[in-house]
């Protein structure tokens, strides 16, 4: 056994991979060869570190000096510098907005991590998700080996109940209690199952767990399987996730040949095995039946529910099917115990749950707080706050199936009830923040525009109503709002909301009820007054040249349709029956004297 | 695999690869590893250090590198933190000193004053 006195760690998550992890890899490795180090130094490639924004990410232990936005060119300087000569390379460490000090930072110090609580992430960016015995390492395997050597089937159901585990999936439902319905399904074959169609925009907590810690979700499955009866199981993947395919795939191969997947698993008679399915990116495939039917090898449309998977799921069998984040939080469960886990969190709400942060916010990233935390919290003490001082307006959650939850309502404290009770929902955890310049009707629309698109065509509502709605939503933005208008996007709302066949539709409404709510105003405004409050709706604005003009003309001569008149050295004008609002002039402008208004 | 005892080894062995990527609290044994460290042959010693604490089975301790410190006639210099406990710093260290520090300081307690600071200095 080589020992290593440091280890270079490297992000080789999806979002650092496209900005450049992989030649770092390599260069890293040639650089600490080339200096004679390759015998004392290793390079491992890791998961997500959650801080996408500062990627790609590179993290020197054992002083866990941490690199953010390290370049090819970057790599010779921390080789021959830091790893030689033990001076970390300051110009390329992570700073910290919120402490003004040149103090070395290590992981842990800096306020990105400070507030977290990492247990669905706990090895994600920690280990080698491509190793097997550094998962063990981590007390790998050490879970299943618990369940399988010392607890019966009901003893694992009790443990997952008593946890106060809910689907990360967006639901909530309770995740022991969908255990035992499974458990009490009396039947040969079972299926355990995994939803890993990750699809709501802008979340990506899935496949942050699948690329970094791929062995938490199969152990999990195993565990899943065993509480229920089940010997086999598929993990339904999107295609567009070929990092996480690709590590699952290893991953399954090795607990294969380690025999912890396969036949008579710790001797102890329980047989366990898993396929993977890939999805072609259908929205409606994260829908429990949708998702059910397309491993099959059926068109992924949902079906009316009862019977639940419980009862008849995959091949009409009783079936399990949880979320990734869900599964990645089991072993610790069983590990820790159950009432470990509902230490953290609120009455109803146990654990912690994974928000992707997204939109107009400092630290784009990944982050994973304990249920409980306000909002306020998470985007200003974690995120970093709104970049360029601009005024936060709402925090979108849920994705297409949630709302906006707006200013007024910073300091609730996150969990799935609270969510609910201000209009929005947990969802799958992705958290899009707006500021002051967001349009709320465009938000709506683009979300509309989303379901629209994915709708699957089977029921009526669905398919019909949320393009009435868009329709609608289509034409406030444009200007030509009609008086009525919110009455009928409220009654279309309601009628949708009632009478969908599955949760797509169902919660299709959401993104315009809870707008409404809380922004009212702003419909009206558009409506009635034909203005977009938040200066963003092009065709409720006029561009207007102001006295910073120095008539240089490059805007005549840019405007497409020749609205713009003026002689040199003098003001211009543009003439608002001949604009057509592209927006090009504003572009061009070097002297910022062009204004929408 | 079939056995928990099996789990365990696997465990156990890469361990000692991804132990150092564990928060620890306990001591911190730090080299002096700029270009005077280096020249006066502070590899060798840092490696030893690597080498000492496996073989003897210190548990919870770092070792870690860091620049000049100023004295560079001194060097190699070695820093060690024990926690609550004054740091003691050794000077002029050869791989041969290392056993006897991670065996009677980091394990024992006790620092090896005939290889400290002060001795260098009143031996003068």
């Amino acid at each position: 056994m080589e020992l290593f006195r440091s280890q270079v760690l490297i992000c080789g998550g999806t979002g650092c991979s496209s900005s450049g992890s992989g030649e770092l890899i390599r260069l890293f490795e040639e650089k600490i060869a080339e200096n004679g180090l390759d015998k004392e130094i290793k390079v491992v490639r890791t998961g997500c570190f959650g801080l996408c924004q500062a990627g790609p990410v590179v993290i020197v232990y054992p002083e866990g000096t941490f690199y953010s936005r390290v370049k090819a060119e970057d790599v010779e300087e921390i080789v021959t510098e830091h790893l030689l000569k033990g001076r970390p390379v300051s110009r390329l460490e992570y700073k910290d907005k919120t402490v003004q000090s040149n103090v070395e930072k290590s992981l842990e110090e800096i306020g990105f991590y400070k507030k977290q609580k990492r247990i669905a992430l706990r090895n994600c960016g920690r280990i080698d998700p491509e190793n097997i015995d550094e998962y063990i390492a981590f007390d790998g395997y050490k879970a299943l080996a618990k369940v399988l050597t010392s607890m019966t089937p009901e003893q694992v159901i009790d443990e997952v109940t008593r946890s106060g585990l809910r689907g990360r999936g967006g639901a909530g439902f309770p995740t022991g209690k969908k255990w035992l319905f499974a458990y009490n399904s009396k039947n040969e074959q079972k299926y355990v199952a995994c939803n890993a169609d990750e699809g709501d925009p802008g979340a990506f907590m899935d496949r942050s767990v699948l690329e970094g810690d791929p062995h938490a979700v199969i152990e999990a499955m195993a565990i899943a399987g065993y509480a229920i009866g089940a010997s086999e199981g598929y993990i339904y993947v999107r295609a567009e996730y070929p990092i996480a395919v690709k590590r699952l795939n290893v991953a399954i191969g090795q607990a294969r040949e380690y025999g912890l997947l396969g036949k008579n698993i710790f001797e102890s008679g329980f047989n366990f095995d898993l396929h993977i399915r890939l999805g072609a990116g259908a929205f409606v495939c994260g829908e429990e039946t949708a998702l059910m039917a397309s491993v099959e090898g059926k068109r992924g449309e949902p079906r009316v529910r009862p019977p639940f998977p419980a009862v008849k799921g995959l091949f009409g069998k009783p079936t399990v099917l949880n979320n990734v984040e869900t599964y990645a939080n089991i072993c610790q469960i069983i590990l820790n115990g159950a009432d470990w886990f509902a230490s953290m969190g609120t009455e109803k709400s146990k654990g912690t749950k994974v928000f992707a942060l997204g939109g107009k916010i400092v630290n784009t990233g990944l982050v994973e707080i304990p249920m409980g935390t306000t909002l306020r919290e998470i985007i200003f003490d974690i995120g970093g706050g709104i970049p360029n001082g601009k005024k936060f307006k709402a925090a979108q959650t849920g994705g297409p199936s949630g709302g906006c939850i707006p200013a007024e309502h910073l300091d609730v404290p996150i969990d799935y009830d609270n969510l609910i009770a201000i209009g929005s929902m947990m969802g799958s955890g992705g958290m899009i923040v707006m500021d002051e310049d967001n349009c709320m009707v465009d938000i709506a629309r683009f979300f509309l525009d989303f379901t629209v698109d994915e709708s699957c065509g089977k029921c009526t509502p669905c398919r019909i109503g949320t393009r009435r709605m868009l329709e609608i939503l289509e034409r406030i933005v444009s200007g030509k709002g009609e008086d009525g208008d919110i009455e009928k996007l409220e009654t279309l709302a309601r009628n949708i909301k009632a009478t969908a066949l599955c949760g797509l539709g169902q919660t299709a409404p959401n993104p315009v009820l809870s707008t409404l709510h809380y922004f009212r105003d702003e419909y009206e405004a558009h409506i009635k007054e034909k203005r977009c409050p938040a200066h963003h709706c092009n065709a409720l604005l006029n561009f207007e040249i102001t006295d910073k003009c120095r008539g240089c003309t490059l805007c005549a001569r840019n405007c497409p349709v020749g609205a713009i008149t003026g002689t040199v050295k003098e003001k211009h004008v543009i003439d608002v029956k001949k604009c057509i609002k592209c927006g090009a002039c504003m572009e061009k402008c070097k002297f910022g004297a062009i204004i929408k208004k | 695999m079939k056995t928990l005892a099996e789990l365990e080894a696997i465990r156990q062995k890469t361990l000692d690869r991804v132990g150092l990527r564990v928060d620890k609290d306990g001591a911190r044994i730090v080299v002096g590893m700029a270009t005077c460290g280096i020249a006066a042959g502070a590899r060798p010693v840092l490696l030893s250090f690597v080498e000492e604490v496996k073989k003897q089975g210190a548990e919870n301790v770092t070792v870690s590198q860091t620049g000049c410190v100023g004295m560079c006639r001194l060097e190699p210099m070695v820093d060690v933190y024990v926690p609550g406990k004054e740091k003691v710093t050794y000077v002029k260290m050869k791989p041969d000193m290392v056993e006897r520090i991670v065996k009677e300081h980091i394990i024992g307690g006790n620092p090896v004053y005939e290889y400290t600071i002060g001795a260098a200095e009143q031996s003068k």
